[in-house]
């Protein structure tokens, strides 16, 4: 007979975020449905506020992803009041963004994800001199792979695993699971970089506040451009940031890259991550402007797979509905028509497998109903799958040279074919090439920065705000998990209506009234589970997308009647009431 | 260089050199006694790990001196005299003594990221990672009921013993139904209470669990409250947003050292990091003694570093350590970074501290002071007179007066 599992917290994501999937005797899922168990609301507060305050308000949607929300909240207030803001301004967001990247995906494989990939305790079983050899296949300049090295990671960690109640943080996860598939010299290599991934992203982080002030939620951007002119004028300033990106570079090429192709090897014959993904449609927008018009990633979207067209974005297209979300309005609505107000019809009792592979009484969803926090935005009426890959898919296509080279020669290199990268594998790999590209090409923007410094040391635009003007605007782009927009409208000198459409929502989507599944929800469906108490397939696949749930809800649910009197029209920035 | 810091030490350590004038020798003695008391205390219990801190900063290439450097820095930090620095480290490397349970309410995660950023390697970091971290949802490597269980346990386990500590306010509108974890969709303001319960002292780690934080802004539509609201305990704030690494370490030392809570500030703030205001210490501050500000962002003044008083910065009224301490290892801070402080450790500061990029007035939001007290009287500054020097402090002693952390 079919049952049902919970998984709930999903942990190692940043916000609250539950699985439940229907499995038949054959351990092959039938039904997956997943929630998000956390409202707060930020979009009704934004209402009536000053659009300066928006951006550091916005910011705290999120403390994982912290400068995305910052950036685009920004961007939307200044595309609303027609600014231009100075080139040293671009540039020196860019290199911020370069930062947060280089921070954030790392910190997503090793630390959020890579235990996923990664058995620890199976890495005390390995032979330190044999893996210290076997780093070299996977690249020529190995990090933190020296024997001596391995060995004192092997040592730390036998310590930690021996003693009754050190395990910690590792304790009680799936370790000696059957899909689990690397070596235990393998093991032992990611984990030294899951350590030196530690100290990496605290000097990432560095990267940051050197122009941003702190890490987490940086403050140094303001409507208008950024305020760290000293920083940027400041040659030691520079350096500084130049070193650790340096650095930063290095470690992804030498340490996430060659792991990734490690994973890649092993775990290409693993079903459960090799299954074709669910939805096939990829979303992407422009960003990393690196120098005047030039852009490291492009905009667009492709359907069912098809590379062999893209299609530019009409975002009058774009939809939510709430039919299996808790709000009072089912409609497929436009973002600026949305008219719902939280309607919590919480769970049903049922059984699920519990800890120990028994049935036991348990709280559920109502799958039939409202059962997520989380809305379903949609593209045509088409759920979309953005993020790295969608990303690294619409600029292939676009004909992206540096995207193209990047992408090809990994699948040289691994001999995965084309197909593999629609996949949970492909798009773990698909994060790290993006990593990569900024890696190898981030630092146009610096060097631009510098020539441009020498005629011109603008940092920031003055303007005004006419509280008799009405005014809308947009920020977006592709953000580490994806296409993010940010929609704002002003009305008598403050914030009318705010809105954020965000890459977990995409993801992370209940059905829709047709009864399309999200991305996640469509992953999962047709994935075997080899032990029913242990489901570390469902927690690897939904990690693969990197999620970012209290991002995901702050989102769509707060478009309360009074926040969507009016219509916009997205495509113009210009007031039309 | 080794016989200097000798004689800088005995010199501190010499009768009469205490942090607090007003207080005296055998106020410090007794003090002395009792934590020399409680450290023995905490010896006696169970380490809860196999490797002693003292390996790990071996570990890590940090020697003694370096470690008791650490610790008469911590030493000043909770205004204790050079004379207890054994004291303050020996307290440190008994940290495992503590479980620690980490709970995530409404939240950004931006505090458990805050803690990570810490220590390249620094010993607050490493001190950190030295805690017995029972339950922590970003970090722990389980998932679903057997994450629950690792919570569970934790709880019964070291009932009355563990230090609770909680990110994120505690949606309570209907019911607090805006917030379940686990398969038995428990709500989120049942688990901080029962957290809550059992715990030795509870730390809210943040602006949201000390105040609300950001979700509680007005209108607040989730009613989210602080960890003491929701629960009626007496809880230790932290707050900022994120606060840096050396309050969060600090007040567990704190807590290890006295086995009861810190000196507190009307706001449950612990003193030793929150009593001064951020503009107190400032590196801009000769700027603003000089009359010497930014007017507006990338103007001459602000490549030149002047004040940021008139571009909004809140550090008059905020009550914080960051001057000081700085972030990310002392790379930078906002003020640093041209900004400006934000007011984040100060409560409902969403709704009380006006617009970025102008000084408090003109605020378009309702504030919880009506603009009177501190606020008017920086409005009036705002509207001109700051630029003379003695005008500008003599407002600056008239709002210390008007707004002073009860102590």
């Amino acid at each position: 007979m079919a049952k049902r599992i919970v998984v709930d917290p999903i942990t190692r994501i940043e916000g609250h975020l539950r699985a439940e999937v229907i499995v038949g005797d054959d351990g092959v899922v039938q039904d997956a449905f997943v929630a998000s168990t956390l409202w707060r609301g930020l979009e009704v507060i934004a209402k009536g506020r000053d659009p300066r305050n928006l951006p550091l308000m916005m910011q705290r949607i999120c403390g994982v992803c912290t400068y995305s929300h910052y950036l685009k909240s920004t961007m939307a207030v200044e595309n609303a009041l027609g600014i231009k803001i100075p080139y040293n301004a671009e540039l020196v967001r860019t290199l911020m963004n370069a930062a947060l990247f280089l921070h954030d995906h790392p910190v997503h494989f090793y630390h959020l994800h890579g235990v996923d990939w990664v058995d620890i305790t199976s890495a005390l079983k390995a032979d330190e001199e044999k893996a210290s050899k076997l780093a070299f296949k996977y690249t020529p300049n190995p990090i933190g792979t020296g024997a001596n090295d391995l060995k004192k990671v092997k040592e730390t960690i036998t310590k930690f695993a021996s003693h009754p109640q050190g395990l910690g943080p590792f304790a009680n996860a799936y370790w000696g699971h059957s899909t689990y598939k690397m070596s235990p010299e393998q093991n032992l290599i990611a984990l030294s970089h899951y350590l030196k991934a530690l100290e990496m992203q605290r000097m990432a982080a560095q990267m940051m506040a050197v122009f941003g002030g702190k890490q987490p939620h940086p403050q140094s951007l303001v409507v208008g451009g950024i305020t760290s002119v000293m920083d940027i004028l400041d040659p030691s300033r520079m350096g500084e940031y130049m070193v650790k990106f340096q650095k930063m570079a290095d470690f992804v090429t030498n340490a996430y890259h060659a792991d990734i192709k490690m994973a890649a090897e092993v775990y290409a014959t693993e079903g459960s991550v090799v299954k074709p993904v669910g939805v096939k449609n990829f979303m992407a927008y422009k960003d990393f402007m690196v120098g005047p018009d030039e852009y490291l990633f492009d905009s667009g979207y492709i359907l069912n797979g098809d590379i062999s067209k893209v299609f530019d974005i009409d975002e009058e297209l774009i939809t939510e509905e709430a039919t299996h979300s808790w709000y009072e309005n089912d409609g497929a609505l436009h973002p600026y028509d949305g008219e719902t107000s939280p309607k919590y019809t919480g769970f049903k009792d049922g059984q699920t497998v519990g800890p120990d592979g028994a049935m036991i009484d348990t709280k559920i969803v109502d799958e039939n109903a409202k059962y997520s926090w989380i809305k379903a935005p949609r593209y045509d009426g088409k759920p979309m799958e953005v993020g790295p890959l969608a990303c690294l898919l619409v600029s292939y296509v676009r004909g992206n040279k540096i995207v193209q080279d990047t992408v090809n020669k990994f699948l040289k290199d691994t001999g995965l074919p084309v197909a593999a990268l629609f996949t949970t594998l492909g798009r773990t790999a698909a994060r790290m090439l993006q990593a990569q590209i900024i890696a190898d090409n981030a630092m146009k923007a610096f060097n631009n920065l510098v020539q441009n410094l020498k005629v011109d040391q603008e940092t920031c635009a003055t303007y005004t705000i006419d509280k008799n003007k009405e005014y809308k605007g947009r920020g977006m782009g592709d953000v580490p998990r994806g296409m993010l927009s940010h929609w704002i409208r002003i009305k008598n000198g403050v914030c009318e209506n705010y809105q954020a459409v965000v890459p977990s929502t995409w993801n992370a989507s209940p059905k829709d009234a047709q009864g399309q599944h999200g991305p996640y929800e469509a992953d999962l469906i047709g994935l075997k589970i080899a032990d029913l108490s242990k489901p570390l397939e469902i927690i690897r696949i939904i990690h693969s997308y990197d999620p970012c749930i209290a991002c995901a809800v702050h989102v769509m649910d707060t478009k309360g009647n009074k926040l969507s009197e009016y219509k916009v029209d997205p495509l113009y920035s210009s007031c039309s009431e | 260089m080794e016989d200097r810091r000798d004689i800088m030490m005995s010199m501190f350590k010499a009768n009469g050199a205490n942090a607090e004038t007003n207080k005296d020798d055998k106020y410090y003695k007794q003090l002395k006694n009792d934590l020399d008391a409680r450290v023995k205390q905490l010896e006696k219990l169970p380490a809860m790990h196999d490797v002693s801190l003292k390996e790990t900063l071996k570990n890590e290439g940090i020697n003694r001196r370096d470690f008791m450097k650490w610790a008469t820095a911590a030493c000043a930090m909770l205004s204790l005299p050079a004379g207890f620095v054994p004291t303050v480290a020996k307290a440190a490397e008994l940290a495992d003594r503590l479980p620690i349970i980490w709970l995530h309410m409404a939240e950004c995660t931006g505090c458990s990221e805050s803690l990570l950023r810490s220590a390249n390697p620094s010993i607050d970091s490493l001190i950190f990672d030295h805690i017995s971290l029972e339950y922590h949802e970003t970090l722990m490597a389980a998932s679903g009921w057997q994450a629950e269980q690792n919570l569970e346990n934790a709880m019964h386990k070291y009932k009355g013993k563990y230090v609770l500590m909680v990110e994120g306010g505690i949606p309570m509108n209907n019911q607090g139904e805006f917030l379940t974890i686990g398969g038995h969709g428990k709500k989120g303001v049942e688990i901080a209470n029962a957290a809550a319960n059992d715990a030795a002292a509870i730390f809210a780690i943040g602006t949201c669990s000390s105040f609300g934080g950001v979700q509680a802004a007005a209108p607040n539509p989730t009613g989210a409250v602080s960890m003491s609201e929701a629960t009626g305990k007496n809880v230790i704030n932290v707050p900022g947003c994120p606060p840096s690494e050396k309050n969060i370490v600090g007040t567990l030392l704190h807590f290890l050292l006295y086995g009861t809570l810190p000196a507190l500030d009307a706001y449950n703030r612990p003193q030793w990091a929150y009593k001064r205001r951020v503009h107190d210490q400032c590196e801009r501050r000769g700027h603003f003694d000089a009359g010497e500000f930014v007017e507006q962002y990338g103007d001459h003044g602000a490549k030149e570093g002047y004040c940021l008083y008139k571009v909004g910065c809140k550090g008059p009224y905020t009550f914080n350590n960051c001057s000081k301490n700085k972030f990310n290892q002392g790379t930078s801070w906002p003020i640093q970074a041209g900004f400006g402080c934000m007011g984040c450790s100060e409560p409902d500061f969403w709704d009380t501290m006006g617009v970025v990029g102008e000084p408090l007035k003109d605020r378009l939001y309702h504030t919880t002071f009506g603009g009177l007290g501190a606020d008017a009287t920086a409005d009036k500054i705002g509207m001109g007179v700051l630029t003379l020097t003695a005008v500008g402090i003599a407002a600056h002693a008239t709002i210390a007066a008007i707004k002073p952390p009860k102590e």
